[in-house]
């Protein structure tokens, strides 16, 4: 190999090498590729990378755009059967609000253990990435059983009406990525706890807190349509 | 930021790894076919032989080989079910095949056509070409990818099996509730329907995600946005929409599966439900479906007339923004579907306004595509002679479309045979056409071999005499009155001598496909070896052998033009270098200019992506027997994923061994 | 079965005829694009050298731009999008003359779809003046008709294409639409939107009579079930209400008040059986009772096991129900 022509990036007089020394201050902690004669060594490139820089942070944006798109329609599937109901709901009270609420404050508290795992994880702190992956793990647990909860306040069933099978299947929908991603929880830290570890485990935790935010903010709008809607 | 990676001393890591992995001198890759590099990247990314090897595999191109493989199959079975269609309907008061059957042949016929036959060729074209064209060595995630592909399998071999015992879903490819509803859809035909729902739009969407990855995240060093290839855009294109859309008709798959194993009452317009919601889903869905397949066949067109005009493309950037423009029209035309459902006057200017717009940007292309070989200079070749059919048939069928996009005009039409036609010209013209010239022009990619030239020229011409033949009738029998999904009619509607030129046509066209399947086995067993590049074509999937090796390029290209093979800049580096032979390593770039930012190491053949589709289509069947397999079904899923998910040791011997922090 | 007209270029109706021309404004702007690309792609390929996969690429435009192949494609833009809105404009045009059929003096007729047959219930202020009859409308030409839809079961549709567009029956929906026939005639529509087995039998025949002519009908109509005149015809009627048709037809009139099949009141006086299935001759009639499922597999009715002579007597009897 032809020795280095120096740390220079791709060298060109179009674009490109202006736009690199962009990206390179932008992280200046990554090594450049190395132009070296015909060639662009890239050895010196990490090997993993957190955000955006992580191939797995685009595919978990698309899954949770595309779950997205499903509580957006479901919304529009409940408010158009509502639009079209002279009572809503007329086959039963509305939800009790205590546990759905109880559910929204635990899920926003949740973010604090979620956000110190995603920092831990961001500096390789295998220690505290242990302690706050557990204590994310009870936190969701907890939500969990405060679900249990809130559907045996919603007062009616999903084969009674309409309005029954909407407010079952938007809860159900929000519990599904629930208890998904309390299983990704469990695999994620038991993999923390079973040495040895490589970096690329903590992009995974890093990611996992990362789509914990989508589960909370989600049940904003899901706990406004089956708690508050009703109540308009 | 400082501390340790782990508590074990990181050397000692090293040491552990490097024995594992078992080889002595770190090899990286390079250029030069016949380098130690090359031979190491071949073992490195050579799979397993047999039967075992056969279902792990991750290759991108041995995955999308089986999509456009298996999607051909269905193509050509449910061509059969319009051939037998066609002959019941030749003649008046026929009595070839009753009722009952013809429903479910015509259910069968368009849902596989749109589900399993469009949206999956396309992809899987895409899943092959795409990390080739955009110079990297697979997909981001491929293993999704086969799993995706297993599931699309099992789903539609279980639609397909259904329909030989008698269970063929017969409500329509848009399964209309109440009469795909529980009341009205009779034993488990519409169940089948609603899994493969779930089973291939899952697999669309995980295909999407995966090949969007790949675009934006894994292309060539210096392939900026500006420089990416149309195909590319097209593809990123049609993922982005797959991504907004498909969530559509899956939440109405289950809504409609809901309706019938939980006896909920979404359609249930007695107990508070709506018909039209499912309507309103299914088309949210629907009519950006056309698009999934329309703009990738765009894309081989903007790919194809550039290689055989000699020239660049005429106003690449005007074509990936119309493309663009499409892409979000699409979503805005939905009700066009459901003009005859008594709308609000506004709501149906909108719509008429929004399916005439969306001409615009399609006709950009044409023109572009027209002042490309304007300008060029001609090798008239078959895969050309698809694309200027495609002008003939995609025009007209854009005609009509414009039509139909009168609302009042689309009272009369709507679900008349004119329908027919205009959906099978801009469907077949806008999407088979171009893929027939993909065929014959990526082909020798595939295989090394060159499609017999003379036979593709019989297959052309016996194409597009049937092709029109069939269904240029079909518009004056709509407007003469007849009805769409009618099985009969009888002999004083006077529909009798054009239903006849048209099942005449409909021979026509079998006897093409079938010349076409002969040219594919003949080229196989003894055709004319094609050569790396045997079009002179620009894009990177040509810089490489035919076919490919299982690692693609032996150094990964480095990009300096938007005709990478055409026109290079002077003093620019030609190829990455640094990546390990050893382990399957690939190169992350940024999503604008593509710069070198990561190295990636890819996922490993693995068994577990085949077993989660068998649990899942496992789950999905349980479901529909009894409510609690609802439940209990999810469990084999669970473990399969998690399984699959689970570092092995080697792997994260790999991962150490490469491992450089951020 | 007897012909009737069915055709979107022969409008007998103020609408159809908007549509049509509509039609005549699509057909000669769209015929004219069409043409003129499919030239443009003809003079491309003539003037074009030809090349071969040697040939040099010429990447020239890389670097240069191209002027005049651009002002030419800008060119043809402009014109499609300025045929385009002129399209526009004529679409809202229509769409605006559609739904400004005067209404006065409308007849109302409730028209409900269930699979495989049409039941239209003429209503008037006077309860007494209402009549149900079945697949089959009869209206008076020149005086706007309001069509309440309604669907039974599953969707159907609506569709007359001499007369107007089409428009859904959906169940939990109903919806109207209005049209006007202008030409005395018999015009065939249909069901057009799937809804299963035999959606290819659910014809609705629209019968537009003069004025004096619909008077006279819509007073038949109205009036109960002729007696029986013959022995023969006396023992059908009674066979009727001891086999199994009264269980799902209606006989005004009689003890017959099935609603689950079309009122038969007048069946005598319609042109078909089965929703436009068999021409309504007495041939077809006997071969219909004893098999209907040889002419429309699937249909509600079942075969009957008749003696011929019970046969001959309902027949006689049905045929007398004028």
């Amino acid at each position: 190999m032809t020795p280095s022509t120096g740390a220079h990036p791709i060298q060109s007089s179009a674009s490109p090498a202006k736009a690199w020394r962009r990206e390179r201050e932008a992280t200046p902690a990554s090594i450049p590729a190395i132009r070296r004669g015909d060639a662009l060594d890239v050895s010196m490139l990490p090997s993993y990378g957190f955000g955006t820089r992580s191939l797995m942070w685009w595919g978990t944006l698309a899954m949770s755009t595309i779950e997205g798109m499903g509580f957006v329609l479901m919304i529009l599937v409940y408010f158009d059967m509502q639009s079209r109901a002279r009572i809503w709901p007329n086959e039963a009270p509305p939800p009790d609000l205590l546990w759905g609420s109880v559910n929204m404050v635990l899920a926003l508290l949740s973010i604090i253990p979620n956000l110190l795992a995603n920092k831990a994880a961001d500096d390789h702190d295998l220690r505290k990435v242990r302690i706050w992956l557990v204590v994310v793990l009870v936190v969701v647990f907890a939500l969990m059983g405060v679900r249990w909860l809130e559907f045996h306040a919603l007062h009616i069933r999903w084969d009674t009406s309409g309005y029954g099978s909407a407010v079952w299947v938007l809860l159900g929908l929000h519990t599904f990525n629930l208890v998904t991603n309390f299983a990704d929880f469990v695999v994620v830290t038991a993999v923390m706890f079973k040495p040895p570890i490589d970096g690329k485990r903590y992009v995974d935790v890093a990611e996992n807190t990362g789509y914990w935010w989508f589960i909370v903010l989600s049940w904003i709008p899901v706990y406004l349509v089956v708690y508050w809607a009703p109540r308009l | 930021m400082s501390r340790l990676l782990a508590a074990l001393d990181p050397r000692e890591l090293r040491k552990a790894a490097r024995a594992s992995v078992g080889r002595g001198e770190a090899i990286y890759d390079g250029p030069g076919w016949g380098s130690p590099a090359a031979s190491a990247l071949d073992r490195t990314w050579r799979e397993k032989p047999g039967v075992r090897g056969w279902l792990e595999t991750v290759d991108h191109k041995r995955t999308g080989k089986r999509f456009v493989f298996t999607s051909f199959v269905f193509f050509c079975a449910a061509g059969i079910l319009a051939a037998i269609m066609r002959s019941q309907l030749a003649f008046p008061d026929s009595h070839l095949v009753g009722p009952d059957l013809y429903d479910q042949m015509f259910t069968m016929h368009g849902t596989t056509m749109m589900f399993i036959f469009a949206v999956p060729v396309m992809q899987g074209m895409a899943v092959y070409l795409i990390p080739l064209m955009v110079g990297t060595r697979n997909t981001a995630f491929p293993r999704m990818t086969a799993c995706a592909f297993w599931l699309y399998l099992l789903g539609s071999l279980s639609l397909w099996v259904g329909f030989a015992l008698n269970t063929g879903a017969d409500a329509g490819w848009f399964a209309y509730v109440p009469l795909a509803g529980p009341e009205y859809g009779i034993g488990k035909r519409s169940d089948l329907w609603n899994n493969l729902i779930n089973l291939t739009e899952a697999m669309g969407l995980m295909v999407a995600v995966d090949l969007a990855t790949v675009i934006l995240k894994m292309r060539a060093p210096g392939m900026s946005l500006r420089r990416m290839p149309v195909f590319a855009w097209s593809i990123l294109v049609t993922s982005v929409m797959i991504i907004f859309a498909m969530p559509s008709v899956m939440l109405a798959a289950n809504l409609a599966q809901f309706d019938r194993t939980f006896a909920t009452h979404f359609f249930n317009p007695a107990e508070g439900g709506d018909v039209l919601i499912w309507q309103h889903l299914f088309w949210f869905f629907g009519h950006p479906e056309v698009y999934f397949i329309f703009i990738p066949a765009l894309g081989f067109i903007s790919t194809i007339i550039p290689t055989f005009a000699r020239r660049p493309l005429f106003g690449h950037t005007a074509v990936v923004l119309s493309m663009i423009a499409t892409g979000f029209l699409a979503f805005g035309l939905w009700v066009h579907h459901m003009f005859a459902t008594n709308l609000p006057e506004l709501g149906k200017g909108f719509f008429t306004a929004m399916s005439m717009m969306i001409a615009i940007p399609t006709a950009v292309q044409i023109f572009c595509w027209i002042a490309t070989l304007w300008s060029g200079r001609i090798n008239l070749r078959a895969p050309i002679l698809f694309v200027l059919g495609f002008f003939f048939i995609l025009v007209l069928g854009g005609m009509t479309g414009i039509m139909i996009g009168a609302v009042p005009f689309d009272l009369q039409v709507h679900d008349s045979y004119f329908i027919v036609a205009h959906l099978h010209y801009v469907l077949l013209g806008g999407a088979v056409f171009p893929l027939f010239a993909a065929f014959y022009y990526w082909f020798p990619k595939f295989t090394g071999r060159l499609l017999d030239e003379r036979l593709g020229r019989w297959q052309f011409w016996t194409f597009f005499v049937g092709f029109n033949v069939t269904f240029f009738p079909m518009h004056l029998l709509g407007l003469a009155g007849m009805p769409r999904r009618i099985y009969t009619y009888a002999a004083d509607t006077g529909w009798g001598t054009l239903n006849l030129v048209a099942t005449i046509g409909a021979a026509i066209i079998a006897v093409s496909v079938l010349l076409f399947v002969v040219n594919v086995i003949r080229t196989r067993a003894g055709g004319e070896a094609a050569g790396d590049d045997p079009w002179g074509a620009a894009t990177l999937e040509w810089a490489t052998h035919s076919p490919p090796p299982a690692f693609n390029f032996v150094a990964l290209p480095v990009v300096a033009s938007r005709e990478p093979l055409w026109a290079r800049e002077a003093d620019e580096p030609t190829h990455v270098s640094g990546l390990s032979a050893q382990v399957r390593e690939g190169l992350v770039t940024t999503v604008l200019d593509a710069l070198p930012d990561v190295r990636y190491a890819y996922p490993s053949p693995s068994i577990w992506p085949a077993v989660a589709a068998v649990t899942v289509v496992v789950w999905l069947f349980w479901s529909n027997v009894t409510p609690s397999g609802m439940w209990y079904g999810l469990i084999p899923p669970a473990i399969a994923f998690i399984l699959w998910y689970w570092p092995t040791r080697r792997e994260t011997a790999e991962q150490l061994l490469l491992q450089r922090r951020p | 079965m007897t012909g009737g007209l069915h055709d979107v270029e022969a409008p007998a109706g103020a609408q159809a005829q908007a549509i049509a021309q509509l039609w005549h404004v699509l057909l000669p702007v769209c015929t004219i694009v069409f043409v003129a690309v499919l030239v443009a792609v003809f003079v491309a390929l003539r003037r074009a050298p030809r090349a071969t996969r040697e040939t040099a690429p010429d990447v020239s435009s890389l670097s240069q731009p191209e002027p005049a192949l651009a002002r030419a494609v800008w060119a043809g833009v402009i014109v499609c999008a300025v045929l385009l809105l002129g399209l526009l404009a004529a679409s809202v045009f229509t769409d605006r003359a559609l739904a400004r059929l005067p209404l006065e003096d409308a007849l109302h007729i409730r028209l409900t779809g269930y699979q495989w047959w049409w039941e239209a219930q003429y209503d008037d202020p006077a309860p007494s003046r209402i009549f149900t009859t079945a697949n089959e409308l009869h209206v008076p030409v020149g005086r706007p008709v309001i069509v309440t839809l309604v669907g039974a079961d599953v969707i159907h549709s609506f569709w007359v294409p001499s007369l107007h567009g089409k428009k859904d029956l959906i169940p939990g929906r109903p919806q109207t639409i209005s049209f006007r026939a202008d030409r005395p005639g018999v015009y065939r529509g249909t069901c057009a939107e799937y809804c299963g087995y035999q959606h290819a039998h659910m014809v609705l025949y629209v019968i537009a009579d003069t004025p004096n002519d619909f008077a006279y009908w819509a007073a038949r109509q109205r009036a109960p079930a002729a007696k029986p005149a013959s022995a023969l015809a006396q023992q059908g009627a009674e066979l009727f209400l001891q086999k199994s048709c009264a269980m799902c037809h209606a006989i005004d009139g009689t003890g017959a008040q099935g609603r689950n099949a079309p009122n038969l009141t007048h069946v005598a006086s319609r042109m078909t059986i089965g929703a436009g299935t068999l021409a309504n001759s007495v041939t077809n009639r006997a071969a219909w009772i004893l098999d209907p499922q040889q002419f429309k597999p699937g249909a509600n009715m079942p075969s009957q096991n008749m003696a011929p002579d019970e046969l001959a007597a309902i027949n006689a009897y049905l045929g007398t129900l004028q």
